[in-house]
């Protein structure tokens, strides 16, 4: 509570608006997987970030609580994609996902 | 007795059993005696239990197992053992043993000898079902049993075609009867709620029932049973399949399409007697399609040349005396005669089957002739059945038919005429078929007459036991003191018997229809016997004689008026009906084909364009919750 009177909830909520919007794009324009993964992070901690700020609006602890599980998923998805990623470079050299084309329909 | 039913009832089953997956490395000869030792081993239990019931008169039902229960009705495998039962069971697996061992020596020659003898065990199997059973439904089972059997024999040289479709001619006529027997069984289930013999009999004699008795139900019931009936034992208009049906083995013929499966149908009316007796009218039916087969089917066999044709429509011919009797009410008459008629007729076929033996596959009684001197006893157990069949006294033939015969004269005076005339042209037919066979010169090849020979002791000596028994057969049901209507009176108790007096009316009949069958034979003596006439072929018959050859058309009639429009409606329904519904149903897989060629486009396996996509799609989903939902 005395953290929303310093800084207001609206400011919260731009931030991780910008944040997310950040990762999406970065998401659609590098060819990188490496740093796609980086910006799927940074749009989870976005949501992360907002989740706290409105579980300290409503003094409603069970959004920090979830936003634990958020992150458990997030190191998990984290170790399985970069293993898939490791084993995607030992097969064609590179991590770029424009060369990841064998699946067309 | 629990083990003695289970043999009678088993022990076809386990013959049929082993000869199925063991017969061909049996041999030839123990597959035989195994196939023949089941079915005396029934018989023996059947005389076992026939003396039983002989002598304390009580019948009982044998519980085996349950089977289902719907709604109330409740059907259990369970069989019934009461005079009629016990009587047919002897005489099925009775004649069923001399087949039997018959066949041992008639079908040696046989390949498939081991098939052989598993159908036939099995069709003894569903024989005793059908006959033993104590509902209609396992009676049922055994009827389609039988019907199976008889066409897997029927066409048991399956490499001839014309025979294959005799076996299908059989089954399939016998599907038309059995459906009819299936819908009356539903309307007695419906009415009854029970297929039990006794429940239903003790149902329809309740005074509540008499009282809310629904006439046209029950009436419409004992038709389909009656259709069903037919079927089986070839009445017009289902009486074509039998003649056809000879293509079997002789053995085959006699045991199935002589002895004892086309006298199914007068066993189930005679088991169903308390319902056919609420019904004249359909008993009416029964009586006036009796006599019509009975007279039709002599007649077309007054011109037959195959010997075993003349025979098969013998035996129609004496069938429909049997319903005859049927409809008149007089049960254990027609009773008699199946007994008899099993008697005598076995032993027609089996001496025919035994002249064909001797003959080499010959069956045109064209080329034969004067054979008595060198088949004596074929020729002389033959003889005896033929005077049976014909009616002189005192062979068993006599008594039964002329007990049909008194019993129409009694009733019905025109059915009286119709029968005497069909009884006058079986004794010119048959005495026909043993001049032509057996008396004057051989007409056939030299090489044949080479071969002649008397048939080996294990063809013979059924021959003569059955000719014994077509001899004395009428012992048991002598007029004025009859064994067999004393010993079938607990089977009718809900009616009144008078017996038949012996009186002067009963005496004139006697000679009337006796001398009926002497004036057959002395048409038939100075045709074939003093002018040594021959049957001319085929293509040379005119007139009555040429209706009579083609079996009054019925089989052209029926082709014209049924399978020729099935086959109209049949081929419309390939050319047009299922032309437009496989058009259909292809179109549409044809379009989800397309549809998916060009869909497929769409997944190009760029991860990049799986997510601006992906993307893209959240945002205008997000676009439109949050802002153009809100503005409306």
């Amino acid at each position: 509570m005395n953290i929303l009177e310093h800084v207001g909830i609206g400011n919260y909520i731009t931030l991780s608006a910008l944040l997310f919007c950040i990762g999406a794009f970065g998401l659609l324009y590098r060819r990188n997987a490496i740093i796609m993964f980086m910006s799927i992070e940074i749009m989870l901690n976005a949501v992360n970030l907002l989740l706290v700020a409105f579980s300290s609006y409503h003094e409603d602890p069970s959004g920090q609580v979830f936003v634990f599980f958020t992150m458990a998923v997030a190191a998990a998805e984290v170790a399985v994609g970069l293993a898939i990623l490791v084993s995607v470079f030992r097969n064609i050299g590179n991590i770029d996902i424009d060369n990841l084309k064998n699946l067309k329909g | 007795m629990n083990t003695t039913i289970l043999l009678l009832l088993f022990t076809p089953l386990v013959g049929f059993l082993i000869n199925t997956f063991f017969g061909k490395s049996l041999g030839k000869t123990i597959s035989g005696v195994l196939g023949t030792t089941a079915i005396v081993v029934s018989f023996l239990c059947a005389i076992c239990l026939f003396s039983q019931i002989n002598a304390n008169g009580k019948s009982f039902t044998f519980h085996l197992a349950d089977w289902f229960s719907i709604g109330n009705i409740k059907i259990n495998f369970s069989f019934l053992f009461d005079q009629l039962s016990v009587l047919w069971l002897l005489f099925v697996t009775g004649i069923g043993s001399l087949i039997h061992l018959y066949s041992i020596s008639y079908m040696h020659e046989d390949e498939n000898m081991h098939k052989f003898f598993s159908y036939l065990n099995l069709f003894v199997f569903f024989m005793i079902a059908l006959v033993a059973g104590s509902n209609l439904l396992i009676m049922f089972i055994g009827w389609e049993g039988v019907g199976l059997c008889s066409y897997l024999l029927i066409g048991f040289w399956y490499k001839n075609q014309d025979y294959n479709d005799a076996a299908k001619k059989a089954f399939i006529m016998n599907r038309i009867g059995d459906l009819g027997f299936l819908i009356g069984i539903f309307i007695l289930g419906y009415i009854f709620n029970s297929l039990e013999f006794s429940e239903i009999a003790k149902g329809i004699n309740s005074e509540v029932f008499l009282k809310t008795i629904d006439l046209p139900l029950l009436s419409l019931a004992a038709l389909c049973l009656f259709i069903g009936a037919c079927g089986k034992s070839a009445q017009l208009p289902l009486a074509t399949w039998l003649p056809d049906a000879m293509a079997g083995p002789t053995p085959v013929s006699a045991l199935i399409h002589a002895a004892t499966m086309v006298t199914a149908g007068i066993f189930m009316i005679t088991r169903m007697n308390f319902l056919f007796d609420l019904t004249p009218d359909i008993q009416n039916i029964i009586a006036i399609v009796g006599a019509i087969t009975a007279i039709v089917a002599a007649s077309i066999g007054l011109v037959q040349n195959d010997i075993k044709k003349v025979l098969a429509y013998s035996t129609v011919s004496q069938l429909g005396l049997m319903f005859l009797a049927l409809g008149l009410g007089a049960y254990e008459v027609a009773v008699f005669h199946v007994i008899t008629h099993a008697f005598f007729k076995a032993c027609l076929f089996l001496g025919s089957g035994s002249v064909i033996h001797a003959l080499h596959g010959e069956q045109d009684m064209r080329n034969m002739g004067g054979l008595r001197k060198v088949m004596p006893i074929t020729f002389w157990t033959m003889m005896i059945s033929t005077l049976a069949i014909s009616g002189i006294f005192p062979f068993s033939g006599f008594w039964s038919k002329d007990e049909i015969l008194m019993t129409a004269f009694h009733t019905n005076i025109p059915l009286w005429v119709v029968g005497s005339i069909a009884s006058i042209m079986t004794a010119f037919y048959m005495f026909r078929l043993m001049y032509l066979t057996f008396f004057n010169d051989f007409r056939g090849t030299e090489e044949q007459k080479h071969h002649l020979h008397e048939s080996p002791a294990l063809i013979t000596i059924p021959l003569v036991i059955l000719a014994t028994l077509a001899a004395i057969g009428g012992a048991i049901s002598l007029p004025g003191n009859s064994w067999l209507n004393h010993y079938l009176a607990p089977l009718f108790a809900h009616k009144s018997h008078e017996a038949h007096t012996l009186g002067t009316t009963e005496y004139t009949l006697m000679a009337v229809a006796t001398l009926g069958a002497l004036l057959g034979i002395a048409i038939a003596y100075s045709k074939y016997l003093m002018k040594k006439e021959i049957p001319v072929v085929d293509e040379e018959v005119q007139g009555l004689h040429k209706v009579l050859s083609n079996k009054y058309y019925l089989d052209e009639i029926y082709m014209a008026s049924i399978v020729k429009p099935i086959y109209v409606i049949s081929n419309f329904a390939k050319n047009y009906v299922e032309k437009f519904i496989s058009t259909a149903v292809i179109g549409i897989g044809g379009a989800t084909y397309a549809l998916s060629i060009k869909g497929k486009k769409i997944q190009n396996g760029n991860i990049g364009v799986y997510l601006f996509a992906f993307i893209f799609g959240m945002v205008g989903f997000l676009v439109y919750v949050f802002i153009i939902r809100d503005v409306k």
